[in-house]
């Protein structure tokens, strides 16, 4: 029933984006010469690249058809007997030879000014994790993650119930990376976990983040706009899920943005110490801590606790989740070198407090421990 | 007699006869083929539009990467074993392989290799899930429980890729008839021999590999853990040392199937023998020294960089004498466009626009652009369906009359042709345009803006699928009840195999070695 219904929405939906791609296509099968320098230029070396193949599949194929037609047996009853020219062979290792040094010159050339981080006006880090990026600003007090802003409820379509797609479709971010123009802004690149890469079309720039190693590399954009990438390197089941967003705006705007974000801090700033003086019974912690969980936890754990087997641990029933609030606020504070993130800095104080109220009482966990923001604030000072 | 041969399973289980060992081989590595393949149809059918409609992500990554490590291992290395065995002894005129026993045994590991490395499917937390390339910590820190059983299923193949290939070395080297000079054997022979030789060199590095992610999982090693002191980039350069090698591994052979078949059916002599020679064994030097060429976005110094980059440009050069050498056999032949006639042209063809997207590839200022995009994915299956793939189904249409003295029906061998031709196409060319487009490979879903191609790549993959098991039927008639075979069924061919043996060949022959002048 329900693979028939799939078809079904299949066949209609394959129609319908086969009518309207006919329209897009022409732009989506090449590459975007995208907006920066470097961008364009290897846009055009990707075109003189294409061109030449193309010349040469001309000559080479040519050829072959030539005989094809003309060398066929009903044609050309006898074959010549020649099976060897060494004048031809030094033509056809010769003309090679000068049509890659043709392409070498170019490509060296951008290669080094590609590679060419130096002097940089501004530096940000980029922090590559279980599937989310984090910005951190070197020469700002700003640092923020960047998650997946399309709903699951958009691509999981198990049932043909998935909902419409936006325009943006994997493709958006909850907190995008804002960079002023005409700015040499410097990347540095790394990850927490496995190896993740950073790529963003329209820039030219990718790189690999990996754990342990800080990678360079830069970009300077001339004009404001929104562009999009996702991570390249296989990082795990959430791989295809981690897109990057780069907002590039005018100086001005910059200046006001990271005013705003400066407001920001200080608000949470406040909010956190609100939290800490505030009081916390189980029920406020849980509906907070559900909301936290879902966001940040579920893609892993599962909404329901029960875990991926052999990859994630079950919470529900877990020795942790269940056990002494130490460990699990060690754990989920500090994360483990088994594959559990730090999640001390990612959530707020009063965020954690609730997760983990959250994980010892649902799904039958119930153990009746309440932890409060409070709580966390010690054990973190007592680190 | 000369042609006994023992009956029943034993038969198979205890022979060490190369045609037995052959045949296994074959049989194998298409059972694997369609395992691997069925797959790839799970891929392109999540694959067919946006959002997830079948499988989830986790379930996706754990069949990118079987279905890459069954193509490359199961599939397209044991073809070339079983295409050695056959027809190694008949081209050089021995009685058989030189180490036979060992042969028998490096065929009957792979069962035990591929039964182990699916067994984890039925494993808490699912197959391997970590790409065919394996990189730390994503398989080491992070690895699901069953990478112990990928480990050792790695091993197991890497035994029996070695002394497959000291088999062929020996054989080469002590076992051809009198007369049978280096420089007058069989191109097949020789880019099988040189094959051979790069998997001796890489096979142990592959094998070094898995062994450090062994110790790292479970010994407190840390080879490729910066934490303790490792480096994962260095799993890249050691694990390219052995893959990029590896990709001439599997394509090598295949060189040397075309330049058997394009001559007979050109009539012609096949052009620039000698040059044939030196431009595969400069392939394969060339091969050690270019692995980084995967490695462009890890963050190598400049130099480093430009290094890889001029050294894989260079491969270009003695690839390209090839494929001119290829046409020039054509030029002014006597052409008949018999199946393997027309795989191995469209191998010809095909394999030349995978090697256009190579160059394309080495360019690392561009390769910023293409690495790990569709475009790599549409580059690889370029090489390796209509190269790898196309290269075997021609071998086994031309020389099953050979092998079995059965003829295959010819217009199912050209239906067959022309259904493969349209859908690799289909699957695969509009690959390039997602890859260009932007889109990462190994994703389970994706933006609208890709889906058009998308959508054509998986139609076309539906039918690649379905034309396989065709090719299978068209195998099974012509076994079953095709026509006889004559002794020379291709009025162009040349060789031993054809010049001085019956078809079938018989179970045993050249007990007495032939005279070759
Ligand atoms: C990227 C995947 C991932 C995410 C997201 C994640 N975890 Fe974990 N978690 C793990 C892994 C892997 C382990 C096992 C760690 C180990 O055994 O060292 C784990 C272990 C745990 C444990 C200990 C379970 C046990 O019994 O061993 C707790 C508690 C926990 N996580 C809580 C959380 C909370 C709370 C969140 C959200 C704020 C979260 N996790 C988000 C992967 C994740
Ligand atoms: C019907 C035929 C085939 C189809 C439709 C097909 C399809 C695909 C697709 C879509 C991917 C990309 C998966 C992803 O990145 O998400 C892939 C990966 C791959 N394929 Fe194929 N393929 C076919 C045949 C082959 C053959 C014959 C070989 C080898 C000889 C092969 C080797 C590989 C390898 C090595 C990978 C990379 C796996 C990885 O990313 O780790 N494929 N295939
Ligand atoms: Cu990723
Ligand atoms: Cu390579």
């Amino acid at each position: 029933m329900a693979i028939r219904r799939k078809l079904i929405a299949g066949i209609a939906s394959s129609l319908s984006i086969m009518l309207s791609g006919a329209v897009q296509a022409v732009a989506e099968m090449n590459m975007r010469p995208g907006v920066t320098e470097t961008s364009i230029e290897a846009y055009e070396l990707h075109m003189l690249v294409v061109w030449v193949m193309v010349a040469i599949s001309f000559v080479v194929f040519g050829a072959m058809f030539y005989s094809f037609i003309f060398h066929r047996k009903s044609k050309h009853p006898t074959p010549a007997t020649f099976s060897h020219s060494t004048k031809m062979e030094i033509i056809w290792t010769t003309i090679p030879v000068l049509i890659l040094i043709y392409l070498t010159i170019p490509a060296v050339s951008l290669l080094i000014k590609m590679e060419d981080a130096s002097d940089p006006e501004m530096s940000i880090q980029i922090t590559g994790s279980q599937w989310k990026w984090h910005y951190k600003y070197m020469d700002q007090d700003i640092e923020f993650f960047s998650n997946l802003a399309t709903p699951r409820e958009q691509f999981e379509d198990f049932n043909a119930d998935g909902q419409t797609k936006g325009e943006n479709y994997l493709l958006e971010v909850d907190n995008e990376m804002v960079i002023p123009i005409n700015t040499k802004v410097r990347f540095l690149v790394t990850a927490e976990d496995v190896i993740h890469s950073w790529w963003v079309p329209e820039i030219a720039v990718k790189k690999d983040a990996i754990p342990g190693f800080i990678n360079e590399t830069w970009t300077n954009i001339p004009t404001p706009g929104t562009y999009r990438g996702q991570c390249t390197e296989l990082c795990g089941k959430d791989h295809g899920f981690m897109p990057i967003v780069v907002k590039a705006v005018s100086k001005e705007n910059f200046a006001k943005w990271v005013a705003s974000k400066d407001a920001e801090r200080l608000a949470a700033e406040e909010a956190a110490a609100v939290a800490v003086a505030a009081s916390w019974d189980l029920d406020k912690l849980m509906a907070l801590g559900k909301t936290a969980y879902d966001a940040k936890c579920a893609m892993c754990h599962q909404v329901d606790g029960s875990g991926v087997a052999g990859a994630f641990p079950a919470l529900k029933g877990s020795v942790i989740a269940t056990g002494p609030v130490a460990a699990h606020m060690t754990m989920v504070v500090d994360g483990s070198t088994g594959g559990m993130q730090a999640f001390g800095k990612q959530l707020s104080d009063a965020e954690l407090a609730a997760v983990i109220t959250y994980e010892r009482n649902a799904w039958g966990n119930n153990t009746g421990d309440t932890v409060t923001p409070a709580d966390i604030q010690a054990f973190k000072a007592g680190n | 007699m000369s042609d006994h041969h023992p009956t029943g399973i034993t038969r198979w289980l205890y022979t060490t006869n190369h045609k037995d060992i052959g045949s296994m081989y074959l049989w194998f590595s298409f059972i694997m083929f369609l395992i691997g393949g069925a797959m790839a149809m799970v891929i392109r059918a999540e694959l067919y539009q946006p959002g997830l409609q079948f499988v989830q992500p986790e379930f996706f990554n754990q069949m990118t990467t079987m279905h890459g490590l069954i193509m490359v291992f199961g599939a397209v290395m044991p073809s070339m074993v079983g295409l050695a065995n056959w027809l190694i002894p008949m081209m050089i005129g021995a009685p058989d392989m030189a180490l036979p026993r060992m042969n028998n045994w490096s065929f009957w590991i792979l069962p035990f290799a591929f039964t182990l490395l699916l067994s984890s499917f039925l494993m808490e937390g699912g197959a391997p899930n970590f790409g065919w390339t394996f990189y730390a910590p994503l398989s080491t820190t992070y690895g699901p429980p069953s990478t112990d059983f990928f480990i050792l299923g790695v091993h197991m193949m890497g035994i029996s890729s070695i002394m497959g290939a000291i088999n062929v070395i020996v054989t080469v080297f002590n076992m051809r008839a009198p007369g049978m000079t280096l420089m007058k054997m069989p191109l097949f022979v020789w880019t099988w021999l040189i094959t051979a030789f790069l998997l001796i060199m890489v096979m142990p590095v592959l094998a070094g590999t898995v062994t450090m992610m062994l110790t790292d999982r479970h010994f407190g090693t840390s080879f490729f853990d910066a934490a303790g002191g490792g480096d994962p980039v260095m799993f890249q350069h050691i694990f390219w040392f052995f893959g990029h090698p590896e990709v001439y591994i599997m394509i090598l052979p295949a060189f040397g199937v075309v330049s058997e078949i394009i001559p007979a059916f050109s009539r012609k002599k096949l052009f620039g023998y000698s040059s044939m020679v030196y431009a595969t064994a400069s392939i394969a030097l060339l091969s050690f020294i270019v692995w980084a060429h995967h490695m462009f976005a890890v963050g190598m110094p400049v130099a480093g960089e430009l290094f890889f980059m001029i050294a894989t440009m260079l491969i270009a050069v003695p690839t390209g004498v090839k494929v001119f050498n290829w046409v020039a056999t054509m030029w002014q032949g006597s052409l008949t466009f018999e199946t393997p006639m027309l795989f191995s042209i469209a191998f010809v063809i095909l394999f030349t626009i995978g090697g256009f997207s190579g160059v394309m590839l080495a360019m690392a200022p561009v390769d910023f652009q293409y690495h790990d995009t569709y475009f790599v994915v549409a580059h690889f299956h370029y090489v390796l369906f209509p190269g790898a793939i196309f290269g075997t189904t021609a071998a086994v249409y031309y020389w099953l009359p050979k092998w079995t003295g059965k003829m295959y029906n010819e217009t199912s061998g050209k239906i067959h042709f022309w259904l493969s031709m349209i859908f690799v196409n289909l699957t695969f060319f509009p690959m390039h345009f997602s890859g260009l487009a932007g889109m990462p490979r190994r994703i389970p879903d994706y933006n609208m803006m890709f889906a058009d191609f998308n959508m054509w790549a998986s139609i076309g993959a539906f039918g690649l699928g379905l034309t396989q098991v065709y090719f299978l039927v068209t195998i099974i008639m012509a076994i079953r009840g095709g026509k006889k075979a004559d002794e020379k069924q291709w009025d162009g061919a040349t060789g031993l195999e054809w010049d001085a043996l019956p078809s079938p060949a018989p179970y045993h022959t050249f007990s007495t070695p032939p005279k070759v002048d």
